[in-house]
């Protein structure tokens, strides 16, 4: 089959370009890492204050080796936190659940104290945590832990910012060295052209796919309250419209320097829009961009399944808008085909 | 009475201003070695691309096999070698050949077969497994023809062949144009070399997306009164009375 061979084809060029493989494989590794050792300061020991806690709570955060206090009642505690002298306390009381206070002011620090406290807690309450634990702020207010809040959206720009511009560099050079002349003068028609494409590229962005997720949420503890199934469904179509765009967009390149030219001007403003930023600062009149890209809807839908454990339900809108990217863009580039073989 | 395969019907190309093809009308026969003969720049590859479908003329057409061109269903009887090796140099000469016998539909023990056999023929079967990135620019351009007789083709069409191919490999490969064109291919062939253009069974001169003249080599030559293809070409160019 034509296709297969394609795809085969492509395969194999992945496999020989070892550098590009690494790039697409690795540096999103390497980048989560720095931007995660950087926000979230897990090198930091909370000193965490408890307040009349179970003595299987005490243990286990014993064990994690975190710095805990024992105080007999809330007003100690909260001079404690006032003196800077604790990051947090956790607060039990008879017949309701569970409080969490934070001292506020370092968001970095606010991650660290609930994840210490929510790993404490998941022996007890396996599910529900968040619901279950009520988190209130000293100093400053209510704001999720940094990392967690912004992986999703990188998760989701690495997959199409490599994705994009790998897959587009290589249709440029089939391009430009004159193999998709030599294409389009076999039986292979335009649309299998661009299926091998998504077929052969998909293959490899499943893998990276799955790669940057598990290393995000297991390695690097990225919050993951909901199903992994999701977040790779949602990671693959990302990446299809990526791949999709990058193809159609390397048609406006004559060489690779000019294909690098497009990360400042269609990759980057994406990911300013996709949540990265609060939306809300951004004035009004340019709100609308963010509505026009695909990571927008794919970081959405990852922080949904990611942050706020929120299914099928939550997230198929914006499933939906991928996926009409991706078919937008594949319409187009049977259409672009045109250029070069009429029939 | 020979058959028609190919005929171009007052083809034009403009490129903006730029009038790269002028009114060129051409029949070829089933069976001929046919020269394309022109300097660089006279139009001969995009009159190839005309032929291969992969452009259109701005006016004038192009039929191949009685079909107006282009035509997707023709694709598997042209066997086409563009004047760039169209190559993808990171895998080995052996998987480039396996890719291209596949899009036309070769599988299995018959590609294996096909593949041996030009390999053979270009003289490349003690390097099908380098990589071509490691190929000089005359094995590439042999890779290139070995890719184009795959599929064995009725209709060769192919952009400067030799270029950069040394005599003696020149030799050989124009020994193996004429055993194809025994088992009764056509061949398209262009050229800006004036000894290759002796070879061919019939040739048309082109000078600035003209045509200046068309027939055997030795027609043109009695023509003109010369004694080599250089005379009779400087003499339908009006460079020589
Ligand atoms: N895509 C194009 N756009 C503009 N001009 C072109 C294009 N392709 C070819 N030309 C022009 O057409 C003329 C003939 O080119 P070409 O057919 O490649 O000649 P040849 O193959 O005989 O050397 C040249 O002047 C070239 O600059
Ligand atoms: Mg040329």
């Amino acid at each position: 089959m034509r296709i297969a061979a394609l795809v085969l084809r492509i395969l194999r060029q992945f496999i020989r370009d070892k550098r590009t493989m690494a790039l697409m494989l690795a540096a999103p590794l390497l980048i989560l890492t720095l931007v995660d050792l950087v926000f979230n300061g897990e090198n930091y020991v909370p000193n965490i204050g408890l307040v009349s806690i179970p003595t299987t709570i005490e243990d286990k955060m014993l064990k994690e080796g975190a710095h805990i206090q024992k105080y007999g009642s809330e007003k100690d505690a909260v001079n404690d936190l006032e003196q800077q002298n604790l990051d947090g306390y956790l607060l039990f009381q008879p017949g309701r659940s569970g409080k969490l206070v934070l001292e506020g002011s370092d968001p970095a620090i606010n991650g660290v104290v609930m994840k210490w406290s929510q790993d404490a807690l998941k022996p007890l309450q396996p599910s529900n945590i968040k619901q279950k634990l009520k988190i209130a702020y000293f100093h400053g207010k209510e704001e999720l832990r940094q990392f967690d809040y912004f992986g999703p959206v990188l998760l989701g720009f690495f997959a199409f910012f490599f994705v994009f511009l790998v897959a587009g560099i290589s249709f440029l050079r089939e391009r430009t060295t004159g193999t998709l002349g030599r294409l389009m003068a076999s039986p292979l028609r335009r649309w299998e052209i661009v299926a091998g494409y998504v077929i052969g590229f998909g293959i490899f962005t499943m893998l990276q796919a799955v790669i940057i997720a598990l290393y995000a949420i297991y390695v690097l503890d990225m919050a993951m309250y909901g199903a992994f199934g999701y977040v790779l469904l949602i990671t693959l179509l990302l990446s299809l419209s990526a791949l999709t765009l990058g193809i159609l967009l390397s048609a406006f390149a004559q060489n690779e320097f000019q294909m690098m030219q497009f990360i400042p001007i269609v990759i980057v403003p994406q990911l300013f829009f996709s949540g990265l930023f609060n939306l809300e600062t951004i004035s009004e009149w340019l709100r609308w961009i963010g509505l026009a890209t695909p990571l927008y809807y794919g970081a959405e839908a990852l922080r949904d399944v990611m942050v706020r454990g929120n299914g099928w339900d939550e997230i198929y809108g914006d499933i939906l808008i991928l996926a009409g990217f991706s078919a937008l863009f594949i319409s187009l580039n049977i259409i672009a085909l045109k250029k070069y073989r009429k029939a | 009475m020979e058959e028609v395969i190919v005929s171009i019907r007052g083809a034009e190309k403009t490129y903006g201003k730029q009038i790269v093809l002028k009114d060129i009308s051409l029949d070829i026969k089933r069976g001929e070695i046919f020269g394309l003969l022109g300097p660089s720049g006279a139009g001969k590859t995009t009159l190839v691309k005309l032929l291969v479908g992969l452009d259109t003329p701005t006016s004038g057409e192009t039929y191949l096999f009685g079909q107006r061109m282009p035509c997707l269903k023709l694709a598997g009887r042209i066997g086409y070698m563009a004047q760039s090796d169209a190559l993808y140099t990171e895998l080995s000469s052996r998987e480039n050949l396996e890719f291209f016998a596949s899009l036309y539909g070769l599988k299995g023990g018959q590609r294996r077969r096909r593949i041996e056999e030009v390999a053979e023929l270009v003289g490349l079967s003690s390097s099908m497994d380098k990589i071509v990135a490691q190929f000089s620019g005359g094995m590439k351009r042999r890779l290139s023809l070995a890719a184009a007789l795959l599929h064995e083709p009725e209709l060769l069409i192919l952009d400067e062949p030799t270029v950069g191919i040394d005599p003696v490999l020149r030799q050989q490969i124009w020994s193996a144009f004429y055993q194809l064109q025994q088992q009764g291919t056509s061949l398209i062939v262009t050229t800006h070399v004036m000894d290759e253009a002796e070879k061919c069974s019939r040739l048309a001169l082109l000078r600035d997306g003209s045509m200046i003249a068309a027939g055997t080599p030795e027609e043109l030559k009695r023509e003109t009164a010369s004694n080599t293809m250089e005379e009779a070409f400087l003499y339908y160019g009006g460079a020589r009375p």
